[in-house]
């Protein structure tokens, strides 16, 4: 049986945390889709536990990368060899997996970006701003209101005739406006593709303002799941909007190839193994009373062993964490 | 009578060598935190701009320190910024606070308007001590912003990360002990020196950006959440296209060879943008033409929530970058801004113009 090098990446998000086992050729070997329930580190722990028992046996990991707003939480606990933003990850992604794309549009659960390709390099991107109307979140909620399972949502988009004009601008007021909508006797799936197509009008509006969507346009984040929001692309844009295979993991899937290309350099991996889990993680919060910013400083430890530090505007705290630090454990 | 000011950046630094050298009693307000900013959002208006909200923020915490003058610049100008020191000087009072505003006006036909304030807040010094007084001050302005311009260039380079932040928070930490502009200027020297000798790695190519804008963000770290040394600390040359000293050059100087540099810079954009429309719009456009053409690797605009020019020159940038195959992104601050978020799009665009570049080289 051949050895083979295995990279791991890893998405930690607002409200999911997704792992990869990706093999030397970007093949996917395994992919788990978590919530983060706002217990990051219990459900990291998980998601590894769980990826553990997927490796083939004679295979061991070579390297790790971590993206997501709780990246440096994901690469303290685990060593992490890359770790990188999400507009990146998701674009190295994209270029590895749909080379000939141009545009990608990713709503994930509280933030939607859009990322433009060109000549196989991430050319421009913009993120939303202040609101998340129209992001994974607000889906959920109305899904939840309206009593229908998220996953059944986007078929039943696809099922409205003539569907209603919802007032998308801001979740509070499309919230009422659907409960107006409701009241005047509209079906639930004419206000469901309504909300979809507000959705889209909101992102191209925001996101997407200014910025030349050209072909292959690529549509991805949890939020891709739903068909009615493709659909609804689709009919914005005039043009085939594609969901990738991956698609709800592939924030993880451009860190997992990132740490292939970094290791291929030749460094040895800082990826503390699985060895991370049993460990006993605890993150706790304090705030510095170093001057009038009173920042509120975030730290890891386990077993008693300060891992990092973060959260401090002057970097005191967070430079006295990595010095603390014993020399990298290697498995 | 004891005076104090709004915060800008630095130029606390030549405003306190200033008054001492007139032998005023000055109070340097403490540096910005989130309480000025919770202070001075409490009794601004909302829809108010980030500056003024910390501006406010600044005159309180003086004033709690002893102060009971403030003194700013106004400019009449066609931003709102023109009109703060009148809306500012109402604010306090209608909240019960017994603060003298004395706003220096740039003077339209009549000087004598602003001789007599000058000479307010210069206790009973001869005019030749407050000519000296002011030379002196604009000579540190000058200083000051030389030795950031060194650090820029130093932190991409330092061998050892983290040196030239260090030393900056050391200079900053210090320098208010000096008393008198002499002493200023001496101490500022030491830091140049000090600056020039931290060492560089040999290999060092930094990506390069310039950073364009609204003038207040641009200058204030704890408005723009430091973005000059997290570029830094990201690898990146920064390169600032409007500073303090180039504000004092164009409004309080005589410094001719700058006046006509800066007329040309602002004609060669004249196909994007051919007049004043207020702040600094026009140089936001001017330098970033500069930029595209003198090769660097992009540009990143910052401009507080709201800040009318600012929000028009954004919607100019586009057609530059469009036209010149040239990254632009644009920041918006507010006292909402979270700094996550913040951080993933500066490091987004510096890996972009990292790709871009790696790809030119590999074409060329």
């Amino acid at each position: 049986m051949s050895k083979l090098d295995l990279y791991i990446g890893l998405d930690v998000g607002s409200v999911s945390i997704n792992l990869i086992l990706l093999d030397e050729k970007y093949h996917v070997l395994e992919k788990i889709y978590l919530r983060t329930q706002g217990k990051p580190v219990a459900i990291l722990s998980q998601g590894l536990e769980m990826l553990r028992n997927s490796i083939p046996a004679g295979c061991s990991i070579a390297g790790a990368g971590a993206t997501g707003s709780g990246r440096e939480l994901a690469a303290a606990m685990v060593g992490a060899d890359v770790v990188k933003n999400e507009i990146t990850a998701h674009g190295m992604a994209v270029l590895q997996y749909i080379p000939d794309a141009q545009t990608i549009l990713e709503i994930g659960g509280q933030d939607s970006k859009i990322i433009l390709l060109r000549n196989g390099v991430v050319s421009d991107f913009a993120m939303n701003t202040v609101c998340a109307a129209g992001t994974g979140s607000f889906l959920d909620r109305q899904a939840a209101r309206l009593g229908i399972p998220i996953q059944e949502f986007g078929a039943i988009a696809l099922k409205s005739c003539s569907p209603v004009r919802i007032a998308g601008r801001c979740a509070v007021f499309a919230e009422s406006d659907m409960i107006h909508k409701q009241q005047m006797g509209c079906s639930t799936e004419d206000i469901i593709k309504g909300l979809c197509q507000a959705l889209v009008r909101n992102y191209l509006s925001n996101v997407g303002k200014g910025k030349e969507i050209l072909p292959k346009i690529v549509f991805q984040g949890g939020v891709a799941a739903n068909e009615g929001i493709r659909r609804s692309f689709e009919d914005a844009l005039k043009q085939p909007v594609v969901v990738p295979e991956h698609y709800d993991v592939m924030g993880a899937l451009g860190a997992a190839i990132l740490a292939h290309k970094e290791m291929k350099k030749g460094r040895t991996t800082r990826f503390r193994g699985f060895l991370s889990m049993q460990e006993d993680f605890t993150a706790r919060s304090f705030s510095c009373n170093g001057c009038a910013n009173l920042c509120e400083i975030v730290e890891l430890s386990s077993c008693g062993n300060i891992q990092a530090r973060w959260g401090d505007r002057c970097g005191k705290w967070s430079t006295a964490a990595r010095a603390a630090q014993p020399a990298e454990t290697l498995i | 009578m004891t005076i104090t000011f709004p915060h800008m950046g630095r130029i606390y630094i030549p405003v306190k060598a200033l008054f001492d050298d007139l032998g005023v009693p000055v109070v340097v307000p403490p540096p910005v935190s989130k309480r000025t900013l919770e202070i001075g959002t409490r009794i601004s208006p909302e829809m108010a701009c980030l500056p003024m909200k910390i501006n406010l923020g600044n005159y309180i915490e003086s004033m709690e320190r002893g102060a009971d003058t403030i003194v700013l610049t106004g400019s009449c100008g066609p931003c709102r910024f023109g009109y703060y020191g009148i809306v500012e000087q109402e604010i306090l009072r209608d909240q019960g606070y017994e603060m003298d505003v004395v706003i220096l006006d740039a003077p339209g036909r009549d000087p004598r308007p602003l001789l007599k304030q000058i000479q307010r807040i210069s206790g009973s010094s001869p005019w030749t001590k407050i000519i000296r007084a002011f030379l002196n001050a604009s000579k540190i302005v000058e200083r000051v912003d030389e030795l950031a311009d060194i650090l820029l260039r130093k932190r991409p380079r330092e061998l050892k990360r983290g040196e030239s932040d260090e030393l900056q928070s050391r200079f900053e930490r210090e320098v208010l002990k000096c008393r008198g502009s002499k002493e200023m200027l001496d101490f500022i020297a030491v830091f140049k020196e000090k600056a020039d000798s931290i060492p560089e790695r040999r290999d060092a190519s930094p990506l390069r950006i310039g950073l364009v804008g609204e003038i207040y963000t641009l200058i204030e770290p704890y408005v723009n959440l430091n973005i000059e040394n997290k570029l830094g600390s990201l690898g990146v040359e920064v390169h600032r296209g409007i500073t303090a000293a180039d504000w004092v050059k164009t409004h309080l100087s005589f410094d001719l060879k700058f006046k006509r540099e800066r007329k040309l810079k602002l004609k060669k954009c004249g196909n994007y943008l051919d007049l004043c429309i207020g702040g600094h719009a026009w140089e936001t456009i001017a330098s970033t033409v500069h930029y595209a053409d003198t090769g660097l690797d992009g540009v990143i605009q910052i401009l507080p929530f709201g800040c009318m020019p600012e929000i028009v020159a954004e919607s100019i940038l586009p057609a530059i970058s469009r036209e010149r195959g040239f990254p632009v992104m644009t920041l918006t601050v507010d006292e909402l801004t979270g700094e996550a978020g913040y951080m993933t799009r500066l490091e987004a665009f510096v890996d972009l113009l990292s790709q871009k570049k790696g790809k030119e080289y590999e074409q060329a």
